[in-house]
């Protein structure tokens, strides 16, 4: 990539972040009530898109063979079984991605 | 940003602090074993400023994702901003010139404090919560150029090192899923977007597109029962 095109990506995300926050600002400022239905996704969406998130990262997995699917699983698993344990963001986190390093790398 | 309101601040930030300086090292590192400079992932955590949209972008970077395709990706993941803003609106109110860095850098963090953090007697409010905010920015920044700047200079195997976005959305979905809410909008989105991945395939994460319409469909078809279980 071009230094322009990496330039170019991070404005675009920049500049949509940015939306995402000033809506509220710019549509219900000046003390306009927000629609109901607004509230309701607003409240409701942002789990479903977690998990569609994580669907999203485990979408290059292959069932073929063993080191397709195996590391992702495995490890998701041990960031699940570490957070639902400790309650440390920082510990599942890094434990998870050091345990997937291990297993791609010399494991499968 | 004056001392003594800086004092006032500071220990309310400590828990962001460690938080944002270990998952900034993450993202720099991510950054810097996807080829990018330690300059892109300062840069980046000055002007993006969004923890799981950072780690998206080290995703979206690596892959030269097309810029509509970033736009779309950026939108869904940062939507919950939406929420933030609405229950912000009287506390940013008369804040002048700050304000608008106040609405920029409204992060779950920054929003969690806010939300729960009262100034101390003396201390001018609308300061007080301006220095919070950008006292968590210092942070975030300085965390991801830590770990940019190691990951330039530590040549150990990195591959591997991107699973760091799945443990992210993985800690929040257990977050989420052990808050006591509902969870039928997490069966929906995981159901919903395997589907369209089956169906599509998963070049480009294009199948997010249809996924994000059965979700917002399937919730709004799902809404008196969500709503109707929430006012007893």
């Amino acid at each position: 990539m071009t230094t322009m095109e990496i330039a170019a990506l991070v404005a675009v995300m920049a500049a949509v972040t940015f939306l995402t926050r000033a809506l509220p600002f710019l549509l219900f400022g000046r003390g306009g009530e927000p629609p109901k239905v607004v509230l309701y996704l607003g409240k409701f969406l942002p789990p479903a898109v977690i998990a569609m998130l994580i669907v999203y990262c485990y979408r290059n997995v292959s069932f073929a063979a063993a080191d397709g699917w195996a590391p992702a699983f495995i490890a998701g698993l041990a960031v699940v079984l570490l957070h639902v344990w400790k309650k440390n963001n920082m510990l599942s986190i890094v434990g998870g991605t050091v345990l997937y390093m291990v297993l791609v790398q010399l494991v499968f | 940003m004056d001392q003594k309101t800086l004092a006032a601040a500071f220990p309310h930030t400590a828990p962001v602090l460690m938080g944002y300086l270990s998952i900034g090292v993450v993202f720099g590192w991510m950054m810097s074993a996807a080829g990018f400079v330690p300059l892109w992932s300062a840069a980046m955590s000055v002007t993006i400023y969004a923890g799981s949209g950072q780690y998206l972008g080290v995703d979206l970077l690596a892959n030269a994702s097309p810029l509509a395709d970033a736009a779309f990706l950026t939108l869904v993941i940062n939507f919950r901003h939406l929420v933030y803003g609405l229950s912000m609106l009287e506390k940013f109110q008369g804040m002048g010139w700050r304000k608008l860095y106040m609405i920029f850098s409204l992060t779950d963090e920054t929003y969690a404090l806010l939300a729960g953090v009262k100034a101390p007697e003396g201390v001018d409010e609308k300061r007080f919560y301006f220095t919070i905010a950008v006292l968590d920015h210092l942070y975030w920044i300085a965390g991801s150029l830590l770990g940019a700047v190691a990951g330039a200079l530590i040549t150990i195997n990195t591959e591997g090192i991107d699973f760091a976005m799945t443990a992210l959305f993985l800690v929040i979905a257990v977050e989420q899923w052990q808050s006591g809410a509902k969870r039928a909008p997490v069966y929906l989105g995981a159901a919903g977007t395997l589907a369209c991945l089956l169906v599509f395939g998963p070049q480009g994460g294009r199948f997010l597109i249809p996924a994000l319409v059965i979700l917002v469909a399937g919730l709004l078809l799902l809404r008196p029962r969500l709503e109707g279980g929430g006012m007893q």
